[in-house]
C-alpha cells in the first residue's frame, strides 16, 4: 500500500481530523422520550417493549370525534428540561404536521412550530465548548414501523409493519445551534445532554431502547466563510455512531468539494455495519408539513408560580455535581477531572462524598468509586443496591491505614457489592490483618534464603525475577503482603548484599 | 364582499397551485374538479383578505377562541383498547401489528 493509501485509509477511519484546511460544523436534533406514565394527549401507557397495538385508544389512534388533552407531567417534564438547558420559557401553542406516513394514523404529528416551549439556550460540556440550544419543544412520537422482506432493510422492504404503541407517547425535540465542530464533540455533547435529562427526571437515556434519538445536522466550510450546504443524517442509534457518522460525513463533504464537486442537500442514513452514509432523500423530495395551529388544543402558559416550583424541585444537574465532587475532593488535573466526571456520569458521587464527610482520603476514595466502582456498574448497575455509603468509608479509611494493602481491599469491596456486608467482617474472615513491618520482612528473608539460585539472578540484574519474589512472598503470607512494600524490602536487601565485601 | 369565484380577476389560485394541494393530500382530481377547486379556493381566500383589511392594529392576537391556557390532564393511566378491536378493522395484519405497503422505494446511490 503506497503513503499515500495508507493514509488515505486512516482518514476513512476516522483517525485523522486534518480535514484539508475545512473545518466540521454539526447541529444536532436530539428527541427524548419523556418519562411519563402516560401518552402526550391520552391516558394510554407509555411503556417500551409491551404486545404491539395493546396501548392504543380512539385518541391516538386518531379515531374521529375523539380529542386530544394534554398530559401536565409531560408539560412539566418539558420545562424541567427547559430550565436546566437555561431556556426561557414561554407561552406556547400547537401546530398539526400534516404527512401522509402509515406511522402516524391521524395522518398529522402534534408539535410546536414557530412557538415553542423552551428557547434560546445553552449546554456547557465538561471540556469547557458551551453549545447553544435553538429549541426544545413538545411533540408526540410516532408509530414504529419494522420493514419486512428483502431482508429488512429500509429500501429493499416488500412490505411495512405498524405497532402504534408508541405513537402519542411525549418528546422533547431539542435542537442545537450549529456549534460542534466534530464527531468527538457531538457525542461529548450528547453524553453530557444526557447525563441532564436522566438527573432532572425527563428521561431514562436509554439511546439502545430509541428513549434518545439523535439527527445531525452536518456541512463543512473554510473557517470564518459561510455554512456550506448541510446534509442531515439518521439512523444515529448509539453514540459510537453518532461520532463515526460525524466523521464519515465530513469526510465525503471534503473529499467532494476537494475533488471539484458540490454537496447536494440532502437526507442520509447511517449504515452501521458498512461504516457509510446512503442517501435517503433529496431536497426536491422534501416534504411540505403545511403546519397549521391544532384547534383542538388552547395555549400553554406557564406562570411565573409554576416555573419557580418546578425551578426550586429541580435535582442538581451533572455540571454542579461535578464540580462539588472536585471541590470535596480537592483534586486536580486532567486524570482526576476524568474521574470526577466518570463518577459523576454512574451516579456515585454520594460514595465518594460520604466517605470524604468520614475522614477518609478524597483521592484514594475517588479512585475506588472511578475504578472499581464504575466497573461494577458497567456490568451491572444493580450491584450497587446492596452497597452503604458507610460501609466504603471504612473500607477507603481502612486502605488508607495501611490495614488492607490495594489488592486487599479490592477484594473485600468485591465481596461487599454482593454480601452487602461491612468490610470489617469480610476482611477478618478472609484473614487480611496487616502484616507488621517485622513479619513482613522475615518472610521477604526466609524466601530469598529458601530460592537462592533465583536470587543470583536477581542480583545479576534480572529485573523481572522481582516479580517472581513478589510472588512467592504473596503466597507465603496468603495475600495479605503489600506488593509495593515488598519491592521495596527486595531493592534494600540487593543493596545490602552488594554492599557486603 | 366576497369575491365573486367567476370572476378571474379574483383568482388568486391556480390550476397548478390546486394540483399540488390535491398531490399533497394524496387526493386524486380530473380537470374539471381542479377548475372547480381552484374557483372556491379563490373565494375562500378572497373572504380571507376582506379580513385582512380590516384595522387590527388595538386587538391583541388570539391563538384560539376560548379564552382559555394551560388545559392539563393528569399523568393516569387509562384502560386502551383490545388488540383484536383496535386491528379488527384493518385491511390486513401480521404479528399483532398492521400490515401496509412498503413505506419507501428503493434508492439507487450508493457512496
Amino acid at each position: 500500500m503506497s503513503a499515500y493509501g495508507s493514509e488515505r485509509q486512516r482518514r476513512r477511519e476516522g483517525g485523522a481530523r486534518d480535514y484539508e484546511g475545512f473545518e466540521c460544523v454539526v447541529g444536532l436534533e436530539v428527541h427524548c422520550e419523556l418519562l411519563t406514565a402516560t401518552k402526550l394527549f391520552c391516558g394510554c401507557k407509555n411503556a417500551f417493549g409491551d404486545e404491539p397495538n395493546t396501548n392504543t385508544c380512539p385518541v391516538c389512534l386518531g379515531l374521529p370525534g375523539s380529542l386530544p388533552v394534554l398530559n401536565g407531567h409531560a408539560v412539566e417534564l418539558a420545562m424541567r428540561i427547559g430550565l436546566a438547558l437555561n431556556c426561557t420559557v414561554q407561552p406556547s401553542i400547537f401546530h398539526r404536521k400534516n404527512y401522509f406516513y402509515p406511522d402516524m394514523p391521524k395522518d398529522y404529528q402534534i408539535s410546536q412550530y414557530d412557538i415553542p416551549i423552551n428557547t434560546d439556550g445553552y449546554l456547557d460540556l465538561p471540556s469547557g465548548a458551551r453549545v447553544g440550544i435553538v429549541r426544545a419543544h413538545i411533540e408526540e412520537d410516532t408509530g414504529k414501523t419494522t420493514h419486512s422482506g428483502g431482508g429488512g432493510r429500509i429500501h429493499d422492504a416488500m412490505y411495512s409493519l405498524v405497532d402504534y404503541n408508541r405513537a402519542g407517547v411525549p418528546l422533547v425535540e431539542i435542537v442545537s445551534e450549529p456549534d460542534i465542530r466534530s464527531g468527538e464533540q457531538a457525542r461529548e455533547y450528547v453524553s453530557e445532554l444526557r447525563a441532564v435529562l436522566v438527573a432532572v427526571g425527563a428521561s431514562d437515556g436509554r439511546m439502545e431502547e430509541g428513549s434518545l434519538r439523535v439527527d445531525a445536522n452536518v456541512s463543512v466550510r473554510r473557517p470564518g466563510e459561510p455554512f456550506g450546504t448541510r446534509c442531515e443524517i439518521k439512523n444515529l442509534n448509539s453514540l459510537r455512531s453518532l461520532g463515526r457518522a460525524v466523521d464519515y460525513e465530513t469526510r465525503r463533504q471534503v473529499d467532494l468539494l476537494v475533488s471539484g464537486g458540490a454537496v447536494a442537500q440532502e437526507t442520509r442514513h447511517w449504515d452501521e455495519q458498512a461504516g457509510h452514509t446512503v442517501v435517503m432523500r433529496s431536497k426536491e423530495e422534501a416534504e411540505d408539513y403545511r403546519y397549521f395551529p391544532e384547534p383542538d388544543l388552547v395555549p400553554l402558559a406557564p406562570d411565573a408560580a409554576w416555573q419557580e416550583r418546578i425551578s426550586r424541585a429541580m435535582a442538581p444537574l451533572p455540571a454542579g455535581r461535578r464540580r462539588a465532587l472536585l471541590d470535596s475532593v480537592g483534586a486536580e488535573g486532567p486524570a482526576m477531572v476524568e474521574r470526577v466526571a466518570t463518577v459523576v456520569a454512574q451516579d456515585l458521587d454520594g460514595y465518594v462524598m460520604a466517605a470524604v464527610d468520614a475522614g477518609a482520603p478524597g483521592a484514594l476514595a475517588l479512585s475506588r468509586a472511578a475504578n472499581e466502582l464504575a466497573a461494577a456498574c458497567a456490568e451491572d448497575a444493580s450491584l450497587l443496591d446492596a452497597l452503604e455509603p458507610g460501609h466504603f468509608a471504612s473500607l477507603v479509611a481502612m486502605e488508607a491505614r495501611g490495614d488492607l494493602t490495594a489488592t486487599q481491599a479490592k477484594a473485600v469491596l468485591a465481596e461487599m457489592l454482593t454480601s452487602g456486608e461491612p468490610p470489617e467482617a469480610i476482611a477478618s474472615r478472609k484473614g487480611f490483618e496487616a502484616l507488621d513491618p517485622g513479619s513482613l520482612r522475615r518472610a521477604v528473608e526466609e524466601v530469598v534464603a529458601a530460592n537462592s539460585a533465583e536470587w543470583e539472578r536477581y542480583k545479576e540484574g534480572e529485573a523481572k525475577m522481582a516479580q517472581f519474589f513478589v510472588g512467592q512472598v504473596m503466597k507465603a503470607t496468603r495475600q495479605k503482603a503489600d506488593g509495593k512494600a515488598v519491592m521495596a524490602l527486595l531493592a534494600d536487601l540487593l543493596r545490602g548484599s552488594a554492599g557486603a565485601p | 364582499m366576497i369575491g365573486s369565484a367567476q370572476d378571474p380577476e379574483q383568482a388568486p389560485v391556480s390550476r397548478e397551485e390546486v394540483e399540488q394541494v390535491a398531490l399533497l393530500c394524496r387526493l386524486e382530481i380530473d380537470d374539471g374538479e381542479a377548475r372547480e377547486l381552484a374557483a372556491q379556493m379563490s373565494a375562500v381566500l378572497s373572504h380571507a383578505a376582506a379580513l385582512l383589511s380590516l384595522d387590527t392594529s388595538g386587538v391583541d392576537p388570539t391563538a384560539h377562541p376560548l379564552p382559555l391556557v394551560n388545559v392539563l390532564r393528569t399523568d393516569e393511566v387509562r384502560e386502551s383498547l383490545a388488540q383484536g378491536d383496535v386491528l379488527s378493522q384493518a385491511p390486513d395484519v401480521e404479528a399483532g401489528r398492521f400490515r401496509v405497503p412498503p413505506v419507501r422505494r428503493r434508492q439507487p446511490e450508493e457512496p
